[in-house]
């Protein structure tokens, strides 16, 4: 890099007369190495660290160390192609400020809440860790102890972690960083169908007619599955594109019929379109007399702020937000025909004859459509109504549950399907869709982890944005965080997040590989294995499962997110946090560790060390003595196996690229609810929708609602937040490759250049981004990628300098408690 | 069209001062194990500062348009690109990129053709043009501005293994 082209060719001439004349020119003499012993990779699969895409790679390593990784041709996700970030995935594990030894906030000698971070052994950490956690628990008791986890966990990490808090501790203040980007995709579907996760799967993509997208950059944010839908729409002329967003990005680029809306006018334009159904006489009368029931769902539920903020006293259904009564086909009829098409051009701004003709796209008989969402939709005060009023949609077409027809929920994180959802990390969740709040689901649990009846509570733990909110009101003290930088992602960093981790009652744990914002704000930080340091398993978004096996040791001390969960119960009895009637009435369980109790147990024990590949090593079985993965894995795969979410033997999944649950005789599910692709529908029956009692789905009437905060004289802007391409989420793993960041540096606020005209901005300007709750400087940009309309700004949060997180609102949708990153009220200053 | 000349144009200076400031950065973080302490506010490489604080964001560093080739940190990484793409359409009807990298374009741009691989199907089956699949050239290839890295990065090569290597096994 740093010598000129005239340097390179004297060098080379140089070693070239060396090597004539027989002389050893050191470490140059050849100048190809050509012996296989030594030019002979070791490839392995894996899955992606990044995206809910799921894409498998192959990771070479040499010498201990992954030297490449590509897209795996094997893999029917991605046939061999990875993104920019995927393709850089070999440095992900090396960024030179990596954490290697516990750190632990000291000050002579003890630790303090105020004291600076010191080297620590992981005994001296778990020493201190331990001792907080029991001071807790003996003071406050359980409600007190809670974790924020990770869709980025491994299928056995979030499993362990959840038996740990709920069994264990006995608490269920677990959750997440998957509530802030999942959780109204998930209340969606439980909403609709009864039971979690996309009905279709990837092939949809070759099989669709027409595709939309509703607040969804996947040119951006899941590249390889828009490399799918660019080749169908290329492919195939016929093939229809419309896009849905607030501000013009990539996916525009491909666009038939580019939409952009005004923000929340979402729910409006969905009305309008089952409105032109029914009144153009499209309606699969059919389908929708089997298979579809109606609702009218709560309305005015208000914006999941804290309690006396003024719009939750307004609210009039702030307390039974999920609540519906059923309804007739006629009177949801009725309901949707206020949505006509002039009404809700002028809401959204987009033109009539745009809105007919995405209308046309559903209406049309002949038309497989496939529908994509992510963020815009699931980030969202009125989230989960968005996913129920696609899924009307779809029902009362019928264009659902076969190829080409499907409506698809996107994930953002690598196994927030696997682990968050399928596992059932969320503070009211157990594996398999049940629910720590349903005394019998409670009891299947207890049952399968052999433990006693009342083991589990059944009051609901704090979801993410309560942990922050109850961490600054000094109710929730003692905080484990693992894989996620929280810190930089949850909103209303200065009123919530930030004096929540720095209340002097709290301490904080940050299990992570990087010194991340998140650990900035901890007491002790501990160093974890990444990715293929570990033997692991994620769920994509299709619901493939893929495993791979730890192909490199973790440098310094760092240890898995397993070990330490593990490793940490051993230091606890269940007499020092079981209360005493529990104990009473089960005294075979006095006096034994939280280790014994949830893994020893005869069952996450049962497979013995060498049953683990003798070509890998595996640091957490060695350390136990077991085969950990695999035990977690079989015990956690009973909650599903016979109950629609059967999950194939483990040893299969370290053969295949990936499996699609339910498998049922070795068979994988392509297309859930259909008969002929899904073995839990009856015969003769063609479709059912089996999550709900009657096999039926649910249409909701649901109105369109003003978002919690719009821009007023003040705070004149809307500011959207998001990624970009180049980085994944808050920058931590991205940030730390040098291409990738000198591809795109920092944040940006991408504006309007008439808006920056306006307020004596131009490109590369500095600016102020203020909202009611805090500020950040960013630099303006008026080129590029995105296209914003006037009036709107868009943020990327993944840089670190500019947390956005301080300007955005803590408003959730009420049902899903998902905030809303989408929309708030900024104003813009020169600096 | 882009010329012969600007891809064999010197190499500009600013490459010396963001390899130093990545050996200064270096040698620090050689040195952070060996401090006894560490503030919060030290730890956190690519804060910068504390929490609390509104930071000054980094200047804009402009698009590096050196045209020279990068070395590759193995052969399957998409090349990154060495050159602005400012105003490039690239979208249903009209994909800029090509104009350059096309097989039939090179002889007069002298800019590397697309790989053998960007003209196969997700079968592996070459077609007679570019794979649709592979047309948003941007998902894989990137520009890169003119500014170090934010951390120095560790990885290391693969040629640098077999040259640690084979520098081991004269040693022996």
């Amino acid at each position: 890099m740093s010598i000129s082209r005239r340097d390179y060719m004297k060098a080379q001439a140089i070693a070239a007369a060396a090597a004539a004349a027989g002389m050893a020119v050191p470490g140059e003499a050849a100048n190809l190495v050509t012996e296989r012993e030594k030019t002979e990779l070791v490839w392995s699969k894996a899955a992606c660290r990044f995206c809910g895409t799921g894409c498998s790679v192959m990771v070479a390593t040499k010498d201990g160390q992954v030297v490449a990784t590509h897209g795996d041709v094997k893999a029917e996700v991605n046939r061999g192609l990875n993104c920019v970030k995927g393709y850089f995935l070999a440095k992900i594990l090396y960024g030179g400020d990596r954490l290697t030894q516990p750190l632990l906030r000291m000050r002579d000698g003890q630790y303090s809440k105020d004291g600076d971070f010191e080297a620590v052994s992981w005994e001296r950490a778990f020493d201190e860790m331990a001792a907080q956690f029991k001071r807790v628990l003996k003071e406050k008791g359980p409600e007190a102890v809670g974790m924020f986890g990770s869709g980025q966990w491994t299928v056995w990490e979030g499993y362990a972690a959840s038996k740990l808090m709920k069994a264990g501790f006995r608490s269920n203040n677990i959750d997440p960083n998957a509530r802030h980007c999942m959780a109204s995709a998930v209340a969606g579907f439980i909403r609709t169908f009864g039971i979690d996760e996309p009905m279709g799967c990837y092939d949809d993509f070759e099989n669709a007619d027409a595709f939309v997208l509703w607040g969804s950059n996947m040119a951006e944010m899941h590249p390889i599955l828009w490399t799918r839908l660019t080749d169908r729409r290329l492919s195939a002329p016929h093939v229809k594109v419309a896009v849905l967003s607030t501000f013009e990005n990539r996916c525009f680029d491909l666009a038939d019929i580019p939409m952009v809306f005004t923000p929340q006018s979402d729910l409006a334009i969905l009305n309008y379109i089952a409105k032109t159904i029914i009144e153009s006489g499209k309606v699969n009368e059919d389908f929708v007399g089997k298979h579809v029931n109606f609702a009218r769902g709560n309305t005015d539920i208000g914006y999941g702020l804290r309690p006396e903020h003024p719009l939750e006293q307004a609210a009039s259904n702030a307390g039974k937000a999920g609540g519906s009564t059923p309804m007739s086909f006629e009177d949801y009829a009725a309901f949707v025909a206020d949505y006509d098409l002039a009404h809700v051009s002028a809401l959204s701004g987009v033109p009539e004859n745009r809105l007919e003709a995405l209308a046309e796209l559903y209406g049309d008989p002949d038309t497989k459509v496939m529908s994509l969402w992510t963020m815009g939709v699931n980030q969202h005060t009125r989230g989960v109504w968005v996913n129920n009023l696609l899924y009307n949609i779809h029902l009362l077409t019928g264009k659902i549950s076969e190829p080409g027809n499907s409506p698809f929920s996107l994930t953002g994180q690598p196994s927030a399907c696997g682990t968050a959802r399928e596992v059932g990390t969320f503070a009211h969740r157990l594996p398999a869709d049940l629910l720590v709040a349903k005394e019998e689901h409670r009891e299947i649990a207890e049952a399968i982890w052999k433990l006693p009846k009342g083991t589990i509570p059944g009051k609901v733990g704090y979801h993410a944005v309560l942990q922050n909110r109850m961490l600054k009101d000094g109710k929730l003290n003692a905080y484990w965080v693992q894989v996620n930088n929280n810190m930089q992602a949850a909103p209303n960093l200065n009123e919530e997040g930030f004096p929540g981790y720095r209340n002097p009652e709290n301490f904080i744990v940050v299990s992570d590989a990087y010194p991340t914002v998140t650990a900035q704000a901890a007491d002790l930080i501990l160093p974890t294995a990444m990715w293929v340091e570990k033997e692991g398993a994620y769920g994509n978004a299709e619901r493939r499962t893929q495993f791979w096996h730890q192909l490199v040791d973790a440098p310094g001390e760092s240890k898995s997110d397993l070990w330490q969960l593990v490793e940490f119960s051993k230091r606890f009895t269940t007499d020092e946090v079981w209360p005493q009637d529990l104990l009473d009435a089960n005294p075979d369980y006095r006096g034994k560790t939280l280790y014994e109790v949830l893994y020893a147990n005869g069952q996450v024990d049962a497979f013995p060390l060498e049953e683990t590949s003798p070509d890998y090593a595996n640091h957490e079985s060695e350390d136990f003595g077991f085969y950990i993965q695999k035990g977690l894995f079989e015990e956690y795969a009973a909650f599903g196996r016979g109950h629609g979410h059967d999950l194939a033997p483990f040893d299969v999944y370290h053969e295949v690229r990936g499996l699609r649950w339910p498998v049922v005789d070795g068979q994988e599910t392509r297309w859930r609810f259909r008969e002929g692709y899904d073995p839990y529908v009856e015969p003769g029956s063609g479709v059912q929708f089996y999550g709900k009692a009657d096999k039926r789905a649910v249409i909701y009437a649901l109105p369109y609602e003003p978002p919690a905060e719009s821009p007023d004289e003040e705070y004149d802007f809307w500011l959207v937040t998001g990624r970009v391409l180049e980085h994944w989420h808050s920058g931590s793993m991205t940030q730390r490759v040098p291409e990738l960041h000198r591809a795109f540096p920092e944040a940006l606020a991408f504006m309007h250049p008439d808006d920056a005209a306006d307020k004596g901005l131009r490109r590369g300007s500095k600016v102020l981004v203020k909202s009611r709750r805090g500020e950040i400087i960013s630099r303006v940009e008026t080129r590029g990628r995105n296209k914003v309309p006037r009036g709107l700004i868009f943020v990327p949060w993944f840089d670190a300098r500019q947390l956005i997180n301080k300007v955005t609102l803590d408003a959730t949708d009420p049902i899903s408690k998902q905030t809303d990153f989408k929309k708030c009220a900024v104003k813009l200053e020169a600096v | 069209m882009r010329n012969v000349a600007r891809h064999l144009g010197a190499l500009p200076s600013a490459a010396l001062s963001s390899a130093a400031i990545l050996s200064l950065f270096g040698a620090l973080l050689l040195a952070a194990p060996l401090l006894a302490q560490m503030t919060a506010d030290e730890l956190a490489t690519l804060r910068g500062g504390p929490i609390a604080e509104t930071l000054e964001p980094m200047p804009m560093p402009p698009v590096s348009n050196r045209d020279v080739r990068q070395v590759r940190n193995y052969p399957e990484q998409p090349p990154v690109i060495p050159h602005k793409i400012d105003g490039y359409q690239v979208d249903r009807n009209a994909n800029k990129c090509l104009t350059c990298h096309s097989r039939t374009a090179i002889e007069v741009s002298q800019a590397p053709m697309l790989s053998i691989t960007h003209f196969m199907d997700r079968d592996g089956q070459s077609l007679a043009t570019v794979s649709p699949r592979r047309y948003f050239c941007n998902q894989c290839h990137v520009v890169q501005t003119e500014t170090g890295p934010a951390v120095p990065n560790t990885f290391v090569d693969i040629d640098s293994i077999l040259r640690q290597d084979a520098g081991a096994s004269q040693q022996q």
